[in-house]
């Protein structure tokens, strides 16, 4: 480059990217979160639909268009019902009192304690060890011959519980595991939302004679109600996705099944294990198939979430 | 060897090489193609996929000397995913090991893609033939049976392994031949279970449970859940029925401690002798004998019950997209010689697949203290020489699986044999 004109063009160059740093600038900025989420969400979301109109298996060269078969045999599928009772029950037995307990925990700890730092730090604990080792350790607890609930429980007379075998008693087993990981993170959400609050409401309702109680129900639940949508979204999304939990309690509780039927009635077999079911486990590996089934979950995880949003949002509260 | 992996059933190791073996095993498999042709000079690595503790390991350090050349890696994965994860290498062309590691429930799933596969033939390895038992080298071939694609590591001829002092304790006779004529047949076998039941020994059932028994009952059969055609004939086969109805007859007599083979309580049941019968094909001697570790002694073998039969079993494969081939054949070639089998058996119990060795004074009186002092070389020589073979068909594992399910919904109670019959039945007629 030379030095006389340049001056020129670099003045003129600059009102040029100025003007491109202004309307340019923003968009690259977010582009790699969009490029990533186009790679790695939209593209295997738009090619899951595509895949699962074709008769389409890991093992043959050849996929057929076969439209919407799959999904036809898939809402024929007793299996499939199954599972999706499976899921919505899990998710409603861990989510709901998860929730309660979270936002109880958080209360407790939105006051002046000693070392309340480390009482917060430890209820992320069971969030940061390793699902694996979460269900490995549960499934010895709820062993039937000798699991430590069922040697408490006898304590009071009742028979050795077979968790794993019944539906009801294992959906308890998987949703106690689901609420040990999960709610001290809810409650720290939980609690950074209430420190938002303002102290006075409290003072105020204080001198108005509002006991503990009143206070949380009438003060902090209506303030933190846009906390507690994002958190009633995310923990139905989640409880929506559930897998790793029942496929390895099913291969670590003794009650036998294949490695992901969930039992050998199907009794704890959710719907993400039934995706793996029919895509990973069986020596067909039906992706067709399973892509469907992915793609009804992926409209029932929608559905749930709206009309929990839709819940949330219309619960009562006074202030906002 | 059979499900010896799920030894670790699902210990954290075996369940976190759920989540990261694909990744590690493929990995490793690809950097040993790029390194040794980057480096010629350099060792060749050859991985070899496992699903268990095949016995390998000295064998490794034997090779190496006179191979120096060679590097060895050794990934073991649990039973279920070794092989479905072999599925989708193959499919997607990478990860695979250069030696694979295949069960017999599945060989016939493998053989049927001959172009994923090595023929060894091109290593001159059909000179083994004369080595195997013939139908053990059948099995390694294509379906044409133009190419070798697999070589045989052990048999799991059948035998039933009994805790002695649990049968004392309920008045029954403990010596093996005496217990081996308390059960000529299957009917005779639940009998005495019902004895067993009747003396009501503490915290102990009479069979861990109907799982695996069944499994072995079909195999006893000269056709099993396959016919010659490869059709699925469990709806058909009254030999299947049969075996389905002994099984639930255990059930309901409650004689199982209703542990699910391989599962962690499984295990427990091991230490704490919750059951007193486990049907014992060879390569499940190594797994009591890790498992039950104080009961030394205890443990003895005696016939089983309905003739011979094979359950379990595998065999070793070169992947078509291994760098290797060559070396990776000449491995297989020594791991599954006559004296390297030999060894195998005698440290981890899987048995040889070379009838030479059959009566091979070496084998034929070994024992093991553990057991007794059982003359386990005998007893399962007998066993591998009465076998007859049995067609196994593509999908043997999926069909398995099924009919588990059913047998486990009995004993959980959840329905009447003949519910869990009719399920059986409409599942096995969707496996495709």
């Amino acid at each position: 480059m030379s030095t006389l004109p340049l001056a020129v063009t670099r003045r003129r160059g600059q009102g040029m990217r100025h003007t491109l740093d202004v309307r340019v600038s923003p968009y690259a900025y977010v582009a790699p979160f969009f490029l990533l989420f186009c790679a790695f969400g939209l593209f295997p979301l738009v090619y899951t639909a595509w895949v699962s109109l074709h008769e389409w298996t890991l093992l043959s060269e050849t996929q057929t268009f076969i439209g919407l078969d799959n999904f036809a045999t898939l809402l024929a599928d007793g299996y499939f019902w199954n599972a999706t009772f499976n899921t919505l029950s899990i998710g409603v037995l861990s989510t709901v009192p998860q929730l309660v307990l979270a936002i109880w925990l958080a209360h407790l700890l939105n006051r002046r304690l000693r070392f309340q730092t480390l009482f917060r730090v430890s209820l992320l604990l069971p969030n940061v060890t390793s699902v694996v080792a979460v269900v490995v350790i549960f499934s010895q607890l709820f062993g039937r011959d000798f699991g430590m609930i069922n040697w408490v429980l006898s304590w009071f007379g009742v028979g050795s519980v077979d968790w794993a075998a019944g539906t009801a008693s294992s959906h308890v087993a998987l949703s106690v595991m689901i609420m040990w990981r999960w709610t001290g993170y809810n409650a720290l959400i939980f609690l950074a939302a209430m420190q938002a609050v303002p102290r006075e409401l409290y003072e105020a309702a204080t001198l108005d004679g509002a006991g503990n109680f009143t206070q949380l129900r009438r003060i902090t639940i209506p303030m933190i109600r846009p906390t507690m949508i994002f958190v009633v979204i995310v923990s139905t999304i989640g409880a929506m996705q559930i897998i790793a939990e029942p496929m390895l309690f099913g291969q670590s509780s003794g009650g036998g099944g294949g490695i992901a039927t969930g039992g050998p009635d199907r009794q704890f077999q959710t719907l993400a294990l039934f995706v793996y079911e029919q895509g990973f486990a069986n020596s067909t590996f039906d992706f067709g198939y399973a892509s469907a089934a992915s793609w009804l979950m992926f409209l029932a995880v929608v559905i749930v979430a709206g009309v929990n949003f839709l819940i949330t949002r219309r619960a009562k509260g006074g202030l906002v | 060897m059979t499900p010896r992996i799920r030894r670790l059933g699902l210990s954290l190791l075996a369940a976190s090489a759920l989540t990261l073996a694909a990744a590690c095993g493929g990995g490793g498999g690809g950097d040993s193609a790029t390194e040794a042709s980057a480096n010629p000079g350099e060792k060749i690595k050859l991985t070899v996929d496992l699903f268990g503790d095949f016995g390998f390991k000295p064998l490794y350090e034997e090779y190496k000397k006179t191979h120096p050349d060679i590097e060895i890696v050794e990934n073991v994965t649990q039973f279920n995913d070794h092989h479905s994860n072999l599925v989708k290498r193959l499919a997607t062309n990478s990860g695979a090991g250069d030696v694979t590691a295949v069960e017999v429930g599945y060989i016939s799933t493998f053989t049927a893609q001959p172009a994923k596969f090595t023929d060894l033939k091109q290593f001159g390895l059909d000179k083994r033939q004369a080595d195997y038992l013939d139908w053990k080298w059948q099995q390694g071939l294509s379906k044409d049976g133009s190419q070798v694609l697999g070589l045989g590591t052990d048999v799991g001829g059948l035998a039933m392994c009994y805790r002695k002092d649990l049968f004392e304790k309920a008045g029954l006779p403990s010596d093996r031949e005496e217990v081996a004529a308390l059960w000529p047949t299957w009917d005779a076998y639940i009998a005495t279970g019902k004895k067993f039941a009747a003396a009501d020994v503490a915290g102990a059932k009479f069979v861990d449970s109907p799982g695996e028994i069944f499994r072995a009952m079909v195999n006893q059969a000269p056709v099993g859940l396959y016919d010659a055609q490869d059709q699925i004939i469990v709806d058909s086969n009254p030999d299947v029925k049969k075996a389905w109805d002994l099984s639930n007859q255990l059930t309901q007599e409650g004689l199982t401690a209703k542990l699910a083979a391989f599962s962690p309580p499984w295990n427990t049941g091991f230490a704490k002798g919750s059951f007193a019968t486990i049907i014992c094909p060879a390569w499940m001697t190594g797994f009591i004998q890790e498992q039950a570790k104080d009961a030394s002694g205890k443990w003895d073998i005696a016939a089983v019950p309905g003739g011979s039969g094979n359950s379990g079993g595998s065999h070793l494969m070169v992947p078509k997209q291994s760098e290797h081939p060559k070396e990776a054949a000449e491995l297989i070639d020594f791991l599954t010689s006559k004296e390297n089998q030999a060894k195998v058996f005698k440290e981890e119990g899987t048995f040889p697949s070379i009838p030479a060795l059959y009566d091979d004074p070496e084998i034929q009186n070994f024992t093991k203290p553990f057991f007794g002092d059982a003359p386990i070389g005998k007893i399962y020589s007998d066993a591998a020489k009465a076998l007859k073979p049995q067609h196994l068909g593509p999908k043997e594992a999926d069909v398995r699986v099924a009919i588990g399910n059913g047998l486990g919904r009995v004993e959980q109670g959840k329905q009447t044999p003949d519910e869990a019959w009719a399920q059986v039945l409409e599942d096995v007629k969707k496996i495709k």
